[in-house]
């Protein structure tokens, strides 16, 4: 019987059979944990394995992304945790100025197509969008993979989704993203692998796959796994300094179900306050005004991403009263934007950029919404309190520049 | 034979068991630098629309039962912890987030996923009493639900207190 991506990555790293429903232990490639929960792994490191190594020093990460650099004395404390555990381990650390761990694993090349890694940060699945098998984890669980280089996992049955059609000029990798969210909500595919399938899959580029990859979470998926094609396979080359091998399907793969998404015609798509898989066409709440709008996150905060929301804004002033701000996802893609004049751009029509990093998903690193404040952001969840006491509006990039160029939800049609 | 009994909390919206509670409404992440598990609890729901006060409320060995896709979000431990610092017995919901499941499981802390519940002929404060064997779920002596069976990893991790002290004797 064929197998699914998911049970050929579990079945090349387990001595069991990958069937669906069946437990097995499957070995790491990746191991790390973030500033968020990275003190509570090294506190049950001591508890459990006092003055032991970990398994396999060269596997293990510490990636600083969630509070950058510390702005409490807590998150201070708890970094500095990591980094005196690390130097004992002889651990790598990507510290507080390298951006979002599982983006800076994708431009490392600590990870290629058809790996396994595991680490606190429940976008970590993310990963799919190399065709890795990638997993957030819980602070126990990641100290028991430190130590054991292991862990169980159950095998997860896989959704097939087909995406049909060709995507509208108009609309971005977002736009299918959060059409796809919408339309399987948030039990279709719980705690179910997902594949993606169809033409306008195959021609995403990575930026695009990191998109769709990184919102499984919010459909409660395990992971939604991608084909690589030529392209990412290129990349991931590049960043690991040695080609990589592909990793696909078998032709007679069994999937659990099957889902088309329609993107023929697709309009800019946009989340409600409160509930990621509230989506709706941008242009049915364009009269809601916008006080905020953040551009970043693992969701979209790629050289890409910004630069795209940059052409919407060239030239142009956000609105007076309104506050932007752009955080790029990590170092390396800062660099790039700072050296093709993309921020310049961005601070010209009066964005705020800020150091790389979850930025203004996580912490309120870059500032919360005050009670009936109204935000356009780019990350990937709404949950009421999340960012602060306002109503947060999930959207593509170029989504969110239009909305603080006018001061209400709108496409970039509205202002190009 | 394992027994939960205890006093019920049925966690509504507009008269259902709430679907899709996120770990944020669970355990903001205000909280997150902690690391003390004794701190944990006082905060637990405080971000959950009419059941702010639920911490002050609850006493040991309740059970809290919530509908579907419950820790959705978050990788956080805490949203785990916060119950058993509470001391509240287990959770029983129609399904989980698949981290969170991870999480309780290999923390060793009980959650049980139902299978079928006559939610009619219960009320928040009721004494119920769950048989994980038998997967019967009573009250008053009455049958008024069941649960699906627990997992053999589940089961063998319950047993031994954690996944560390599980693997040992892997």
């Amino acid at each position: 019987m064929g197998q699914t991506m998911i049970e050929k990555i579990m079945q090349q790293h387990s001595d069991e059979d990958a069937e669906p429903g069946k437990i097995i232990w499957i070995g790491i490639d990746v191991r790390s944990a973030r500033d968020f929960g990275g003190a509570n792994v090294v506190k049950n490191m001591n508890t459990y394995y006092p003055g032991e190594k970990v398994n396999d020093r060269s596997k293990t990460y510490f990636t600083f992304d969630c509070n950058v650099p510390a702005n409490t004395i807590a998150y201070a404390n708890n970094q500095h945790i990591c980094r005196k555990y690390a130097k004992e381990q002889d651990v790598r650390v990507y510290d507080v100025d390298a951006g979002i761990g599982s983006h800076v694993m994708i431009e490392e090349g600590l990870l290629a197509p058809g790996e396994t890694g595991v680490g606190t940060d429940s976008h970590l699945n993310i990963l799919g969008a190399i065709g890795a098998f990638g997993q957030g984890m819980g602070d126990q669980d990641i100290a028991f993979v430190f130590k054991a280089g292991k862990t169980w996992f159950e095998v997860p049955e896989t959704v097939r989704i087909d995406v049909e059609g060709d995507l509208p000029a108009n609309c971005t990798a977002r736009d299918l993203t959060l059409k796809t969210v919408g339309t399987l909500g948030t039990k279709t595919a719980l705690g179910k692998a997902q594949e993606f399938f169809g033409p306008s899959i195959d021609k995403l580029d990575l930026s695009g796959r990191i998109t769709l990859a990184s919102m499984a979470t919010e459909m409660s998926s395990i992971i939604a796994l991608l084909q690589p094609n030529d392209l990412v396979l290129k990349e991931c080359g590049e960043a690991r300094g040695s080609p990589v091998q592909g990793i696909a399907p078998d032709a007679d793969a069994v999937y659990s179900g099957n889902v088309t998404v329609d993107i023929d015609g697709l309009k800019p798509q946009i989340s409600r306050p409160g509930k990621p898989h509230d989506v709706v066409d941008v242009e049915t709440v364009n009269d809601v005004q916008v006080d905020s709008v953040f551009i970043g996150s693992c969701t979209n905060g790629r050289y890409e991403d910004i630069k795209a929301a940059a052409d919407v804004v060239k030239g142009k002033r956000i609105k007076p009263g309104v506050f932007g701000s752009v955080v790029p996802a990590t170092r390396r893609g800062y660099i790039r934007l700072m050296k093709e004049g993309v921020l310049e751009t961005l601070m010209d029509a009066g964005f705020l950029i800020s150091n790389p990093g979850c930025g203004g998903c996580a912490s309120g690193q870059i500032g919360m919404t005050g009670e009936g404040q109204v935000q356009v952001s780019t990350s990937n969840r709404n949950f009421t309190g999340k960012q602060g006491a306002g109503f947060t509006y999930l959207a593509s990039p170029e989504t969110a520049a239009a909305s603080a160029l006018l001061g209400r939800i709108a496409t970039k049609e509205e202002v190009v | 034979m394992t027994v939960y009994k205890g006093r019920i909390w049925l966690i509504f919206e507009d008269g259902q068991l709430m679907d899709d509670i996120d770990t944020d409404m669970i355990y903001h992440n205000k909280y997150l630098a902690i690391t003390d598990k004794s701190q944990m609890g006082q905060y637990t729901f405080d971000n959950l629309k009419g059941y702010e006060d639920f911490a002050k409320k609850a006493q040991p060995q309740d059970i809290v039962i919530v509908g579907a896709n419950f820790g959705s979000g978050s990788s956080r431990q805490q949203a785990v912890d916060c119950f058993d610092n509470l001391g509240v017995t287990c959770i029983l919901a129609n399904s989980y987030g698949a981290i969170y499941k991870r999480n309780a499981i290999n923390s060793g802390y009980p959650i049980l996923t139902i299978k079928e519940l006559d939610i009619s002929a219960l009320s928040t404060g009721d004494i119920v009493s769950i048989d994980t064997d038998s997967g019967t779920m009573e009250k008053d002596g009455l049958v008024i639900g069941r649960t699906m069976p627990l997992s053999t990893v589940q089961k063998d991790i319950l047993a031994a207190g954690n996944v560390f002290e599980y693997a040992k004797g892997l």
